[in-house]
């Protein structure tokens, strides 16, 4: 099969590269790209740990032919971090209140964390828990993370009445 | 876990698709969110070397809400279908059952129109669009036919819809009956159902539809008549004896009877009572 031209934005940066059709978007981000924050749990869309933001939407790049994802914006865990590359609110969060272990789970978490607060500032502990139902963990048994993720949506409200 | 190699088609418009479609006959499958079909060419079991992806294509997005009628187009999403408020008002047991499909990921990018043309017995969509008693436009060379969900479903991957024709849009009668419920027993959050129903009920009529305990959707007149005279216990007798559930990694036969009763009289209840 012959290779594709293929364009994204990732995390702000226009890309480009050759690809076949059936090259999995996880793949090409890893191997491609040499982006490996997103990591290749299950590969059959199980797991969550291959979660990146594709236009606005937390998908599972491993059930993403990089076809279909050709011309969109897409954003890894190493998109949120600050301008200066220090952690991002969500990372440092993680950090904070251990809500990793192993860290095999936490790029997938964050990133599904991030869309999570983007469309809901103010989730109760039951929304963070439904909400993150598509990222599976094997270490932490979620309490930290609920935790990590309550704390970053209290974090990035002060920061934003702050700055207003 | 790769799939075979195939050519990728990004067709801008419903003609275009089609020609498509006849051009490499059954060489060829459409992809709509891709999270039931992947999943199939990951493991080899879907064979083709033309995918079709249906997400350019305008014609195929959006939800109509009109009086008496909702249109639903083939490529809108589980989370649109969740997040549209109007919709959820008019017809609530659509977000009811969306909200129990698979998982967050999953419903961003999985579509209506893919979960109910796929055919598979463990979607939740076709048997609650049984329920609702809904109809499905599609789109082949000769022009466009409407099949109602109720006709549709044949045996598992096998529906009414030929090759070369595309699901293009849904259409749902707004309820008069205001009970409603879907309920679903599943292993584990992001599972297929175990066994799951759906049952309006309200004004003297009802509807009962049942997933994933056949090798179709299981609408049953028997049941719907008669939950509509208020007989629970006749309508639970006719939806048991209508399915006809497998021995599979859920459990064997005799528990998924017994599930698919615990469920249908959870949901027959919270319809009830919503009715009330
Ligand atoms: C982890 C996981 C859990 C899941 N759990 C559930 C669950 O609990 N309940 C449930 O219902 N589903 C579940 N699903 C399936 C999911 O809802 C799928 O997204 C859905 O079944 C198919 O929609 P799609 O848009 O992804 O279709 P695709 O995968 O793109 O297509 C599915 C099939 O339909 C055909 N098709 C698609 N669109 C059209 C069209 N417009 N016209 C004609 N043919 C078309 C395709 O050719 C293909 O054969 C799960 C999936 C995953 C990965
Ligand atoms: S690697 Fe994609 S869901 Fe597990
Ligand atoms: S921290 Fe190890 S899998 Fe989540």
């Amino acid at each position: 099969m012959s290779k594709m031209h293929v364009k994204l934005n990732v995390n702000g940066q226009e890309v480009e590269g050759l690809a076949e059709p059936r090259t999995l978007l996880i793949h090409f981000l890893r191997e491609n790209l040499n982006i490996t924050g997103p990591h290749i749990g299950c590969e059959t869309s199980h797991c969550g740990a291959c979660t990146v933001d594709l236009n606005g939407k937390s998908v599972k790049s491993c059930t993403v032919f990089v076809a279909q994802a050709n011309g969109s914006d897409v954003t890894t865990v190493e998109g949120l971090t600050n301008d200066d590359g220090s952690l991002g609110v969500i990372q440092e969060m993680f950090r904070e209140h251990h809500g990793l272990q192993c860290g095999f789970c936490t790029p997938g978490m964050i990133t599904r964390a991030h869309r999570l607060l983007q469309e809901n500032p103010n989730p109760t502990e039951e929304e963070v828990r439904f909400g993150m139902a598509g990222n599976l963990c094997r270490c932490t048994g979620y309490q930290n993370i609920v935790k990590a993720i309550l704390a970053s949506a209290d974090m990035m409200n002060a920061q934003k009445e702050a700055a207003e | 876990m790769i799939p075979a190699g195939f050519e990728y088609h990004r067709p801008a418009d419903i003609a275009s698709a089609l020609s498509l479609l006849q051009t490499h006959g059954d060489e060829a499958r459409v992809i709509a969110g891709g999270h039931s079909l992947i999943p199939m060419m990951k493991l080899r079991m879907a064979d083709l070397s033309h995918l079709i992806d249906l997400q350019d294509i305008d014609g195929l997005k959006g939800i109509t809400i009109a009086e008496d009628i909702v249109s639903i187009g083939a490529m809108t999403t589980q989370n649109e279908l969740i997040t549209n408020d109007e919709l959820s008002r008019r017809i609530p047991i659509l977000r009811e059952a969306a909200l129990l499909i698979a998982d967050p990921q999953v419903r961003y990018v999985g579509t209506v129109g893919g979960n109910v043309a796929n055919g598979d017995p463990g979607n939740d969509m076709p048997g609650l669009m049984q329920c609702l008693g809904a109809v499905y436009t599609l789109e082949g060379p000769d022009g466009s036919r409407a099949v109602a969900a109720r006709d549709f479903y044949e045996a598992a991957y096998f529906t009414a819809r030929e090759d070369e024709e595309i699901l293009t849009q849904i259409t749902i009668p707004v309820p008069s009956m205001s009970g409603y419920a879907y309920e679903k027993q599943k292993r584990k959050i992001g599972d297929y159902a175990t066994a799951a129903a759906a049952v309006m009920v309200g004004g003297g009529n009802a509807s009962v539809a049942m997933t994933n305990l056949s090798d179709t959707p299981i609408y049953s007149a028997e049941a719907s008549d008669a939950l509509a005279k208020g007989d629970v216990d006749g309508c639970v007798a006719a939806a048991l004896d209508a399915i006809d559930p497998q021995e599979d990694m859920r459990g064997p036969i005799a528990f998924k009877k017994h599930v698919a009763e615990v469920i249908l009289r959870r949901a027959i209840a919270k319809a009830q009572e919503r009715a009330a």
